[in-house]
């Protein structure tokens, strides 16, 4: 199965949760914004959320900014 | 010092510095956190962007800002439409730092003025889904009242183009709107010197939000110091009441007793 994540094709086993493609990329949850299929996720759903194939999954963090 | 309970209440929120910050252009997190310290900013406004899941080594800004010390403010920088501002507003509450949001909905690339009328369409979708709107807005007192009856606890107008160091353009409009809402104004972008940041406040401003001219100072940890003091005098000033402008000298030494 493949899915998009953050723009780029990764292959995934099938019903692997977003939590576990977040473990797998070693990715904190504490400050993390996921968004699968343009719909905005609940943190307390990553663990049961799983993944299908063609999926599109954004991971959004903060990074240092200012305005603009 | 004197000042210090001068508090800055928004939304119920109380900051004892006057004086936000942006975290982004420094060299890297270690000079982003010094600056900020010596600032004496408790809020300090972030990003929203996707994370590099290629590159897993690289350092998060968030681990050199104590959450318990900083109020992180995100803000909705790059986007273009309400679309996506309203989008990035929403990721960044569901990334769980808070429900605060520095609005921003740019209209243009070479000026990076606000769209205000994109400003005030997502400003009402996102205090109707219960977000502190910041919202960073041109010196325009009509639209600053328009985004406070909205429901905004404060307005951002500019001193002039982000990033562009040019000071306050047009005084008499931010004056206009520190009179014309009952909310706190805090100047947002165009400030160049720690001289642009006390005027504003001496003005009457609520607070000062700059990035660039602490970040990109020649040394940005002294120009966060600077800043904190101007923003801390003009403040001061604006309290005192200065003395009003006159064309002709008024002597300060008495005549009496002269030879």
């Amino acid at each position: 199965m493949n899915i998009q994540v953050n723009g780029e094709s990764r292959g995934i086993h099938a019903g692997q949760t977003i939590a576990a493609l977040l473990r797998e990329l070693d990715i904190r949850t504490d400050r993390v914004a996921v968004e699968l299929n343009l719909e905005i996720l609940d943190k307390k759903d990553f663990e049961t959320r799983s993944l299908c194939d063609g999926d599109r999954v954004e991971i959004l963090s903060f990074i240092g900014g200012g305005a603009g | 010092m004197k000042g210090t309970d001068d508090r800055l209440v928004i939304a119920g929120r109380e900051f004892k510095s006057r004086l936000w910050v942006g975290t982004g252009k420094y060299k890297d997190f270690v000079e982003t956190q010094k600056a900020i310290e010596i600032s004496g900013a408790e809020v300090v406004t972030v990003a929203v962007r996707r994370v590099n899941i290629t590159d897993r080594s690289k350092e998060n800004l968030l681990d050199y800002l104590d959450p318990k010390k900083y109020v992180i403010l995100p803000n909705t920088a790059g986007c273009y439409t309400v679309e996506d501002a309203v989008r990035y507003a929403r990721l960044a509450r569901a990334a769980g730092v808070s429900d605060l949001v520095k609005l921003e909905v740019i209209g243009d690339e070479r000026t990076l003025f606000p769209d205000t009328a994109g400003l005030i369409e997502a400003a009402k979708i996102l205090v109707k889904e219960g977000f502190v709107v910041l919202p960073y807005t041109n010196d325009d007192p009509i639209v600053a009242k328009r985004l406070v009856d909205i429901g905004c606890p404060a307005v951002m107008p500019l001193a002039a183009p982000i990033g562009s160091g040019l000071g306050i353009r047009n005084p008499y409009n931010l004056k206009i709107i520190m009179e014309t809402v009952n909310v706190p104004v805090i100047v947002d972008a165009g400030v160049g010197t720690a001289s642009d940041a006390a005027l504003a406040m001496e003005y009457g401003a609520d607070a000062v939000l700059m990035n660039t001219a602490i970040a990109g100072a020649t040394d940005p940890i002294a120009m966060a110091e600077a800043m904190k003091y101007a923003v801390w005098a003009g403040r001061l000033a604006y309290k005192a009441g200065r003395i009003p402008k006159k064309l002709y000298a008024t002597a300060s030494s008495p005549i009496e007793g002269m030879l």
